[in-house]
């Protein structure tokens, strides 16, 4: 299992079902593709995430019913600073894929993927509460780990790790 | 952790609703699980969970941690099945690693794993019978767990937070007389999952407060991100064991029980059947077990043998660099999912390139099976919560991590 070299290349990439149904939809939602030991990323225009799930979840070839995981990265200091990562499992086909949006810092908004998978319910909960991304058209974005009053959101990278709070 | 607002209780025309609070230290919310019920008579017109209790805030630790060090973190996730998250650790690490395993030691986590899973489900039905009633059960399931807590402390010197699995293999060989006693009880063991199912599963007491209660259905299941037995006893048949083999599971024959109903009582036979497919799995690793090392052959990963470490000076340097500086993991990340006995558990990890992960995000199967306890319990009785809480099999420490 020796590591190979990642593919980012998206017209090498353009068989996959899920990119082609994507590409297909609007040539211009997915910024950039990778494939890495043995997985797929896309990078999605993050205005156009909710509607990327839905067509995603309604593919009838390979439909991703499932949302297995959200959650996001941190890149401070660089920008784009967040990453909301997306990890979708296809449960007829047993495909998984992972969609990214990047978000910047200074207005880290995006908006809320409950109504197409109200799983996302608590993920997009956990991440506001601990990355203090904002999630548009979620029903009750309120903290979910940290108690109500707490100030900061603890895994931003440059939340301090010692010390007195 | 939220508050539960106000305003929506004490509406006009809403005063017929009470707020009841339940939990967290209730014991039939299976650890500190607080519920906020709006209840009406004694049917719940809203539930509503509220977690963090438990937040130790793992996934920040893990920052700053070497990859050789987040392994006892991950025991303490999910303290119900410690091997399965060490387990799902290690094959994410070892995939940025590209790291192969060789066969002993895959056969070693398959055999370990299974009785993780068995372990967990002794617990999960002794406490799901003791809510319903049923005393006895907790007694006999705890017999056996016992001797399934002995195992771990042979193999690693630990009963519950094993870390036994090590990036890039074991962390010890099993001692001598192993195989042997975990052979007597795989034997042994299915006229104990006969005892439970003599207790329960035609006791018309269970089957009352069981069938048709906490209905799920498969759509709801999906849309809600139930996985693991949650999800198959609505009829969804999906098991990442079968249908994506990690450590060797392709070798292994069995059976994935998927039931149809949806209720407590289908939730309930998938894991009892679960039990006895897993004990299946135990004896096919046991009879088929390789020969050979249980670690990699990747100086620079795994720590090497104490032996060599004492008599040999390339093995103490390796020694001394991976305990004081860690290994670098190429960059990139990775999501490993892991049939865990909740369902999915799923370890996202992102590599910068240097000894320390840059971020660890662990998928705990109790956190998204959490969502549905709204939709199986809203509109019936309270006296169904309690069931519906066991049916889902929550752990609290994988829920707030």
């Amino acid at each position: 299992m020796a590591l190979v070299p990642a593919i980012t290349d998206i017209e090498q990439l353009k068989s996959h079902p899920a990119l082609a149904r994507l590409l297909e939809w609007n040539a211009g939602v997915v910024h950039a593709a990778k494939f890495d030991r043995e997985e797929l990323t896309l990078w999605i225009e993050k205005g156009s995430i909710r509607e990327a799930c839905a067509i995603l979840r309604d593919d009838p070839a390979c439909p991703f019913n499932y949302l297995c995981d959200l959650t996001a990265v941190d890149w401070y200091p660089s920008e784009p600073r967040f990453e909301i990562v997306y990890h979708l499992l296809s449960i007829p086909k047993k495909e998984r894929i992972r969609l990214k949006a990047r978000l910047d810092g200074s207005s880290p908004v995006i908006e809320s993927v409950t109504s197409v998978w109200p799983a996302a319910n608590h993920y997009e909960r956990e991440v506001f509460d601990l990355f203090g991304v904002r999630f548009t058209g979620h029903p009750h974005l309120e903290r979910i780990m940290m108690p109500d009053n707490w100030e900061g959101h603890p895994l931003r990278k440059d939340y301090p790790v010692e010390g007195y709070r | 952790m939220t508050q539960f607002p106000a305003s929506a209780v004490v509406e006009p025309g809403q005063d017929r609703t009470l707020v009841l609070n339940m939990g967290p230290q209730h014991p039939s919310t299976h650890g500190v699980l607080r519920l906020v019920l709006e209840i009406d008579g004694e049917t719940i017109v809203r539930i509503m969970p509220e977690i963090g209790f438990l937040h130790t805030g793992i996934e920040k630790t893990c920052e700053a941690k070497f990859y050789q060090q987040v392994v006892p973190l991950t025991d303490r996730i999910d303290y119900l099945c410690p091997l399965t998250n060490n387990l799902t650790y290690c094959l994410a690490v070892e995939k940025l690693l590209g790291l192969e395993i060789p066969p002993k030691a895959q056969w070693m986590r398959v055999l370990m794993n299974e009785l993780t899973r068995i372990n967990s489900h002794l617990v999960w039905l002794g406490t799901h019978a003791m809510d319903l009633g049923a005393m006895t059960v907790f007694l006999y399931c705890f017999r056996e767990r016992e001797d399934i807590l002995r195992f771990f402390e042979m193999v690693s010197g630990q009963r519950m937070m094993t870390s036994y699995f090590r990036i890039g293999g074991l962390a010890l060989e099993p001692p001598l007389g192993f195989f042997e006693k975990v052979k007597a009880f795989a034997d042994r063991f299915p006229g104990n999952v006969d005892e439970y199912e003599g207790l329960l599963t035609g006791n018309p007491i269970f089957l009352m407060r069981t069938k048709g209660v906490a209905h799920l259905s498969a759509e709801d299941a999906i849309a809600l991100g139930a996985s693991g037995p949650t999800l198959r006893g609505s009829g969804i048949d999906i098991d990442l064991r079968r249908d994506a083999p990690y450590t060797g599971y392709e070798n292994f024959k069995f059976k994935v029980p998927v039931a149809t109903e949806g209720d407590v009582f289908a939730r309930y036979i998938c894991r009892v059947q679960e039990l006895r497919e897993s004990i299946g799995i135990v004896q096919q690793a046991l009879a088929g077990m390789p020969e050979g090392p249980t670690k990699a052959d990747a100086p620079k990963v795994v720590l090497p043998d104490r032996e060599k470490m004492k008599t040999q000076m390339e093995a103490l340097i390796y020694h001394f660099k991976i305990i004081t500086e860690g290994f670098t993991v190429p960059a990139g990340e990775v999501y490993q999912a892991v049939e865990s006995p909740r369902g999915e558990m799923g370890y996202y990890i992102v590599s910068d390139g240097t000894a320390k992960p840059y971020r660890v995000h662990m998928r705990g199967p109790s956190y998204a099976n959490l969502q549905v306890l709204a939709k199986m319990c809203e509109g019936r009785l309270i006296a169904d919560v309690v069931a519906a809480i066991g049916s889902i099999d929550v752990v609290l420490g994988d829920i707030d991590r």
